[in-house]
């Protein structure tokens, strides 16, 4: 089943094209990685998909619900709001610099938007909350505030918030990139954990070597377009274009 | 002057305390929320909004308030002998008693109140400018709506950061009060300067000045004890 479908999807800021003409389909249970250089629009393809960018044309499926359509006239419209909304529970987003609320604690961060949002009550919200950082290895930091602990912890109560919506999907944008070298493992082993309970996972990275560990498929983007795509094997391998080639010779050197 | 005509004067003015403190509660009651909806009206979208709340915080700010609160309380008996004014206005001001032993009050509250949202809105906006966008994305890709947002989210990271500047302005409206003796209304530095020339001595002006001290301390105290209150997070 697809649970993610992109078509033809652009993205411009006033006269400048980041994302051109970008399709891709994500089946259940797949991970994608999406590398490539520094402005190529990796993150921009992320925010439209989470909808904290609107994009400029194309189509895009989420959950086998229509969220951008091409209406009769050949114009690009969005869902109406309940649908996108319904869309936006979809889809996790995990972001480089963590982004959790500082003002609450780590029990709190998680339990906000079930509570807000799904109107679960706040014992049950807990209780799946304690779940999630029971998995993290964070139980004991329940009670602790973001600027207490170090940042693969708050990386790893931002991915269990993003979980505690029980999304279909997740996203991470550079996850680790935030990261002193040392703490990227414990966050790589987690998302690696996610990847065999079956979630279905895109993730922007430069962790080369990570995207050819645990990704089913890469996109690898240059100047808004996707450059070349395919199985791990394929471009880590002798049949990757010259580019990729290229691109992935400069992660080996350093 | 002698120790009890000192108590005298000490008993009085502590007697004006109470319109002192009920001009600064007042003020503070409605410039907050008003302060806030100023900031919210300025950050506006539409630009005619922004820009009008803009013109009226200018204002606010680049005039003295001694020359606001003389218009405030002049501007109803002024209009009322005028004619030819506007329907609307007309009726407006018919209902504005100006016998009413309250209109004087009512007059420096609303100078003091319009006055001190300008202040207090620009505080805010600063504040409010100042949480990084990654917060209302991590609300939006959570799902929460704007009102959520800002009330669960941004509001309380807000209020964090605006204290000391509030605080200071709050310490200086404590001694702004006396501005409003300029329409007689009386407060401690009215009735001080009445005893004054009472008694020849400027020993009234002094412990009305104590007061303002004193009142001006605890605010200082209050506001330390808030912002290590609120010192729970970074
Ligand atoms: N809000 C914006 N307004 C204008 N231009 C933008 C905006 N956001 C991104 N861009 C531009 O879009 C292009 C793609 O940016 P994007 O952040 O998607 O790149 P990226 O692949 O994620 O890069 P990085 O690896 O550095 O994170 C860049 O040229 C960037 O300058
Ligand atoms: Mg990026």
């Amino acid at each position: 089943m697809a649970m993610l479908e992109v078509k033809n999807l652009s993205k411009s800021f006033g006269s400048t094209e980041v994302l051109k003409d970008i399709s891709f389909t994500v089946e259940k249970g797949e991970v994608w990685a999406i590398i490539g250089p520094s402005g190529s629009g990796k993150s921009t393809l992320l925010r439209c998909i989470n909808q904290l960018e609107k994009a400029s044309g194309g189509e895009i499926k989420v959950c086998g619900k229509d969220m951008l359509i091409k209406n009769e006239k050949g114009k690009t419209v969005y869902a109406p709001p309940s649908v996108l909304r319904d869309i936006r529970l979809n889809i996790g987003l995990v972001f480089q610099n963590f982004n959790l609320f500082p003002h609450m604690n780590v029990l709190r961060n998680i339990t906000e938007a079930p509570v807000r949002v799904l109107k679960k009550n706040r014992s049950e919200a807990e209780k799946t909350a304690m779940e999630l950082l029971g998995k993290m290895g964070l139980s004991d930091k329940a009670k602790a505030y973001p600027c207490e602990l170090s940042g693969g912890q708050q990386q790893r109560v931002s991915i269990a918030r993003a979980l505690a919506l029980n999304p279909e999907m997740l996203f991470f944008d550079e996850p680790t990139s935030a990261l002193d070298p040392e703490l990227t493992g414990e966050i790589l082993k987690v998302i690696k954990e996610l990847a065999a309970e079956g979630m279905t996972m895109v993730i922007v990275t430069h962790e080369m070597g990570f995207a050819r560990d645990v990704a089913d498929h890469i996109l690898f983007m240059e100047g808004g377009v996707i450059a070349d795509e395919g199985t791990p094997e394929k471009l880590f391998g002798e049949n990757a274009s010259e580019r990729t080639k290229q691109f992935l010779q400069r992660f080996k050197n350093n | 002057m002698s120790a009890e005509e000192i108590r005298k004067v000490f008993m009085i003015l502590l007697k004006y305390l109470v319109p002192t403190l009920k001009v600064f509660g007042f003020t503070l009651l409605y410039s907050i929320p008003l302060g806030m909806i100023v900031a919210l009206l300025k950050m506006c979208r539409v630009k005619l909004i922004s820009w009008i709340t803009n013109i009226y915080i200018l204002i606010m700010r680049g005039t003295p308030l001694m020359l606001q609160i003389i218009v405030a309380y002049y501007a109803v008996p002024m209009l009322k002998q005028s004619e030819n004014l506007p329907g609307f206005l007309n009726n407006m001001l018919s209902a504005v008693n100006i016998q009413d032993e309250s209109f004087m009050f009512n007059a420096v509250i609303v100078a003091f109140t319009l006055n001190y949202a300008a202040y207090f809105a620009e505080i805010f906006r600063g504040g409010i400018e100042s949480i990084p966008k990654g917060q209302y994305e991590a609300a939006a890709s959570l799902s929460m709506n704007k009102l959520q947002t800002f009330f669960h989210v941004i509001l309380p990271q807000v209020v964090k950061r605006v204290v000391p500047a509030s605080a200071n302005e709050i310490i200086t409206l404590v001694k702004d009060t006396s501005l409003a003796n300029v329409v007689a209304y009386a407060e401690i530095t009215m009735k001080a300067k009445q005893q004054m020339q009472n008694y020849s001595s400027l020993i009234p002006l002094f412990i009305a000045g104590l007061f303002y001290f004193v009142l001006a301390m605890i605010l200082t105290v209050i506001s330390a004890s808030v912002e290590k209150k609120l010192n729970y997070y970074k």
